[in-house]
């Protein structure tokens, strides 16, 4: 079963609800940190990493002397990653999508490609949980091609949780496209209801099956809860608003080990989130 | 000579818009004959990104010599002087005085881009 772990914003509870989920489940188990641009699941685990890879996307090289400045790889290229404007291209590595499609349309076959680094993956065994890990480079905007890389790294038939970036943009879609079911973290404030349907759309136009995790219920009001029963998106969980899980987050332990009390909440939320995999 | 100048109307005392890539329009000038014409830059205001590379093209291929805006940003430098057009920056108000100015000398020409690349 995979089951990403999303929210329409940052600081909701996303990661705590990944790693906590992570460790009630058993193993084997693989936790997949797509939050490429600031992954910190590996806060909350022990384990050094054993395995390293550079994860680079191909970008395109001119060679000067065979263009002619026909202009048909600008022509071609939707990012403008490629320019020609009766001149040799110039190329902007941090614009393009690596789609290989400029060298295909070169009639003179003067594009090659070449790598360009983007991130690096990290793999480590931190008490019985697999947690692979995408670090993307400072200064590349680039993320989706470093989290297909990390899911890349799944391994079929292992329980595998995702912790997904932040938002409702092309890395959280690259995120959650396969996923079996999508738990969507969000608090219940005014923003959290507005980042939640945001999220709950974007789901749902993938296709994905979804339910909800309220953290920090006591703030807030009771409208994130209403507008998932006018929706019909099951709540799989509240977390209540409680000063001690915010003193084991910055402590960077979990839930379930420093407040053992929390473990049935956890259990439950998978327990829910099977059924609800079952029902669709 | 051919100017291009960033805008958000479409006649000479409209404002003149400080940002290059997501300008509304280009207002371009023959300082010659003082003939007139708007150019769209829909497509450069609609670029998730690259809307300084996209805008560029488009003033490139208006077949314009110079561009006079608020600010440019480097990839759109980059790809103006490539495309052999000078780039001039300006506080002026409307694109009459922005005008006036480059046409008394008063503007100097961008030896590089000026705002880093998010601004345009
Ligand atoms: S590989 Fe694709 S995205 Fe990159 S420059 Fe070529 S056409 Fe553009
Ligand atoms: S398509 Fe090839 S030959 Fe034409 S401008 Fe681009 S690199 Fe040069």
């Amino acid at each position: 079963m995979i089951i990403a772990v999303a929210s329409g914003k940052g600081g909701t509870g996303k990661t705590t609800v990944a790693v906590n989920l992570a460790r009630v489940i058993g193993s084997p188990v693989r936790l997949l940190d797509c939050d490429v641009e600031e992954p910190n699941a590996h806060l909350f685990l022990s384990g050094e990493a054993s395995e390293r890879e550079t994860i680079s996307v191909p970008v395109p090289a001119v060679d000067e002397s065979l263009c002619d400045a026909c202009g048909e790889c600008g022509r071609f290229c939707a990012y403008h990653a490629i320019v020609s404007l009766a001149t040799k291209p110039l190329v902007f590595p941090e614009l393009c999508h690596g789609c290989g499609g400029c060298a295909l349309v070169c009639p003179r076959g003067a594009i090659r490609e070449v790598d360009r680094r983007i991130g690096v993956i990290e793999i480590r065994n931190a008490d019985g949980i697999v947690l692979v890990q995408g670090l993307l480079d400072v200064g590349v905007a680039m993320a989706p091609p470093l989290v297909r890389a990390v899911k890349a790294k799944l391994v079929p038939g292992e329980h595998t949780i995702i912790d997904a970036p932040p938002g409702t943009a092309c890395p959280v879609v690259a995120a959650v496209r396969g996923a079996d079911f999508v738990i969507l973290v969000t608090e219940p404030t005014p923003f959290g209801l507005n980042d939640l349907a945001l999220a709950a759309d974007m789901t749902a136009s993938l296709g994905v099956p979804f339910g909800v995790v309220v953290n920090r219920v006591g703030v807030g009001d009771g409208r994130v809860h209403a507008f998932c029963r006018e929706r019909g998106i099951p709540v799989l969980l509240d977390i209540p608003d409680d000063r001690r899980i915010a003193e084991a987050y910055s402590r960077g332990k979990l839930v379930v080990d420093a407040l053992p009390e929390y473990r049935g909440h956890f259990e439950r939320l998978l327990e829910r989130t099977r059924e609800a995999v079952r029902a669709s | 000579m051919r100017v291009a100048f960033t805008t958000s109307g479409d006649s000479l005392d409209a404002a003149l818009d400080a940002r290059f890539g997501r300008a509304p329009r280009f207002l371009v000038c023959d300082t010659d004959s003082g003939a007139v014409e708007v150019i769209d830059n829909q497509k450069g205001m609609d670029a998730a990104q690259g809307a300084g590379i996209q805008a560029a093209q488009t003033v490139a291929r208006a077949g314009v010599q110079a561009v006079v805006t608020g600010h440019c940003g480097p990839k759109a430098f980059r790809v103006l002087s490539e495309a052999g057009v000078a780039v001039y920056t300006t506080d002026a108000a409307t694109v009459a005085e922005a005008l006036e100015r480059f046409r008394s000398g008063g503007l100097t020409e961008a030896r590089s881009a000026d705002v880093d690349g998010h601004w345009v």
